[in-house]
């Protein structure tokens, strides 16, 4: 065994050197392929999480829905009493409510907006995040915000500043003054810069009908359950069906499938991902077919003089993987350079799980491309190869 | 008691045909001793390649026996007939006889190295060859950085290297011109008696066959006349007869 992977290791290393251009081209494909599917990983982490970060770092495991909203939170309208009425139900420890609404942003400088998503959490409930420079909210009517990191480098305002929002109530533009008190990392909902308030603000500067405008009833979109015992998910789940009028419950994982467009945006990206891989197959796959044709009358010396079949496919694997190896490494360092020009603003994140799923796979698509021409390099015929067949 | 390096009896290759069996090789019988230089002549498609395959355990036999060393090639597996063209057989073909990615000495050292022999001594032992053929000079030029005549000198080497008990030749001249061939083919045979080993040339060009000691002419797959005299061989070297 030793033996064979020595003298393998010896041509295949041999000729890749001899012959570095050629397979230095070669690496540099691999290096693009790897460069796209990694960017397609990262896009996709970057706008899945732009989706779904807050929900995901929940302190919770159940979210309460109104009855028949289809899990989607804007489409959810929950009162204060259903909020009473969760908390009864045996094995929750603990719930809050959460309100979602777009807001403009006034910038530094007084004359452009951003778009954020203004979230209502309760004070020290389930849903406020916590903070990592300030502190957390301190009650439920205080004129408090915390950002989200991701509008604070997007903005420009900072710890203490007092920030204004632009909210459309009823026909009229209405502005509100909020002092900044926390930051939070890696909350964004709903593809936005988040900013949290507490609830009662929230309801009380949130966009508003006509009709709402008066009302004094406020409503949440859905409640955020926290279990004594999380392993007791689905009982809990069962349990607020019946014990609690018009709701649903969802898992967090039900509840970011259930985003609008997540699952979609998802399928669409890991189907782009799984086509740029079946191409790199295929483009590696041809390569080292072409240079096996290319070689019959070589590999047919070898045999003849006796190079026994294993050596001759294991150099084959090994030129392979050398190829893959350094094609996967720069295209993973081009990413990692590349991805350290992109503003906050570009959903691209190199998450280091997918990241390390998708070079798993990139270093597989080699050895599988070159199947067909290990095999094919294994059944030369030196006599056919040589000639000497008449 | 068997004295010679290679044996054959009886040897028969059929294959079959549209229009019916092909007796490629018919009832081959030879021997060829240790330090003995023999060429196979005969027109195309007189079997000599045929046989030079079986000879060289890249082909089975229909019947017969190969006794190389006193073993039977006839009987072997492929994997067994591989370790022999690697322990006991050298080789030189008629072209794309290097390895292109190995340098003239790389190229020679693999038969060591393949046969598991490549210590210090071997090296230098590869290194001397190259020297005696006259390739002290290009040890390190690829295949490519080298004339026909060269490359057929390394190859030489390489069949010569690892002390095997036979040595092939498939039209080592074919590529070269005059001068060199005689000078290629010169250097063959005095190496092989040098280095008693037993060695067979397939040649179509009748005046290499002035450096041999037998010549074995074959013809619709028989061998039909065998050359033994000095005087019988260099008749047919100058008179060009088949």
């Amino acid at each position: 065994m030793n033996k064979i992977l020595s003298i393998s290791a010896y041509l295949a290393v041999k000729e890749v050197w001899r012959n570095r251009g050629r397979f230095l081209l070669v690496s540099l494909v691999i290096a693009l392929i790897t460069l796209l599917v990694l960017f397609i990983a990262a896009l996709g982490e970057g706008l899945g999480n732009g989706n779904r970060e807050y929900i995901s770092k929940l302190d919770a495991e159940l979210i309460v829905y109104q009855a028949r909203s289809d899990y989607l939170i804007a489409a959810s309208r929950l009162g204060r009493d259903r909020l009473a009425a969760v908390r009864r139900v045996e094995g929750v420890a603990d719930a809050g409510m959460l309100g979602t609404a777009s807001a403009n942003l006034l910038l530094p400088g007084g004359s452009e907006f951003l778009k954020v998503a203004m979230l209502g959490v309760e004070p020290g409930r389930t849903g406020e995040p916590q903070v990592v420079e300030g502190q957390q909210l301190s009650t439920d009517l205080a004129k408090e915000v915390i950002l989200d990191r991701n509008t604070v480098l997007r903005t420009g305002i900072a710890l203490g500043d007092t920030l204004t929002i632009r909210i459309t109530q009823g026909t009229q533009d209405e502005y509100f003054e909020l002092q900044v008190v926390g930051i939070t990392d890696g909350q964004q909902y709903s593809l936005q810069p988040s900013i949290f308030v507490p609830f009662y603000t929230w309801d009380r500067i949130r966009p508003k009908s006509e009709a709402e405008v008066n009302s004094s009833n406020p409503v949440a979109n859905v409640i955020l359950v926290k279990l004594q015992d999380p392993a007791q998910v689905d009982e809990v789940s069962q349990r607020l069906v019946t014990q609690v009028d018009n709701i649903d419950a969802a898992t967090l994982k039900e509840a970011i499938q259930a985003l609008p467009g997540y699952s979609a945006q998802q399928s669409t990206l890991n189907t782009q991902g799984g086509f740029t891989l079946f191409i790199g197959i295929l483009v590696i796959g041809g390569f080292f077919q072409i240079q096996i044709l290319q070689k019959v009358a070589q590999i047919g010396v070898l045999k003849a003089i006796g190079t026994a079949n294993p050596i001759v496919a294991a150099a084959s694997v090994i030129q392979i993987v050398v190829v893959t190896v350094i094609g996967v490494a720069v295209g993973a360092l081009l990413a990692f350079l590349f991805s350290l020009t992109f503003p906050p603003t570009v959903p691209i994140v190199f998450n280091g799980t997918t990241s390390a799923i998708a070079i798993v796979a990139l270093l597989l698509i080699g050895p599988l491309g070159g199947l067909v021409s290990i095999r094919y390099a294994v059944r030369i015929e030196p006599l056919k190869a040589l000639g000497l067949s008449s | 008691m068997n004295t010679y390096a290679l044996e054959t009896k009886s040897v028969i290759k059929t294959y079959q045909s549209d229009s019916g069996p092909i007796q490629a090789v018919d009832d081959v019988s030879l021997q060829v001793s240790a330090g003995e230089f023999v060429a196979l002549v005969g027109p195309s498609g007189s079997g000599k390649t045929t046989m030079l395959s079986i000879l060289a355990a890249l082909l089975q036999p229909s019947s017969g026996q190969i006794l190389l060393d006193g073993q039977d090639l006839a009987g072997m597996s492929d994997k067994e007939r591989v370790a022999m063209r690697r322990e006991k057989i050298g080789f030189t073909f008629q072209a794309n006889n290097l390895v292109p990615y190995l340098s003239a000495v790389e190229n020679v050292e693999l038969m060591l190295r393949l046969n598991n022999k490549l210590d210090k001594a071997g090296k230098l032992r590869a290194r001397e060859l190259l020297a005696r053929l006259g390739l002290g000079e290009r040890l390190h030029n690829l295949p490519g950085q080298m004339s026909g005549g060269q490359q057929q000198r390394v190859a030489i080497a390489r069949a010569l290297i690892h002390n095997p008990s036979l040595v092939l030749a498939d039209e080592p001249t074919a590529s070269l011109d005059t001068e060199r061939a005689y000078q290629v083919v010169e250097t063959f045979a005095g190496l092989i008696h040098e280095q008693k080993r037993a060695g067979i040339m397939v040649t179509h060009d009748l005046r290499m066959c002035e450096f041999v000691d037998r010549v074995l002419q074959m013809r619709d797959g028989k061998l039909v006349q065998i050359y033994s005299t000095r005087d019988e061989i260099m008749q047919l070297v100058t008179g060009g007869r088949h």
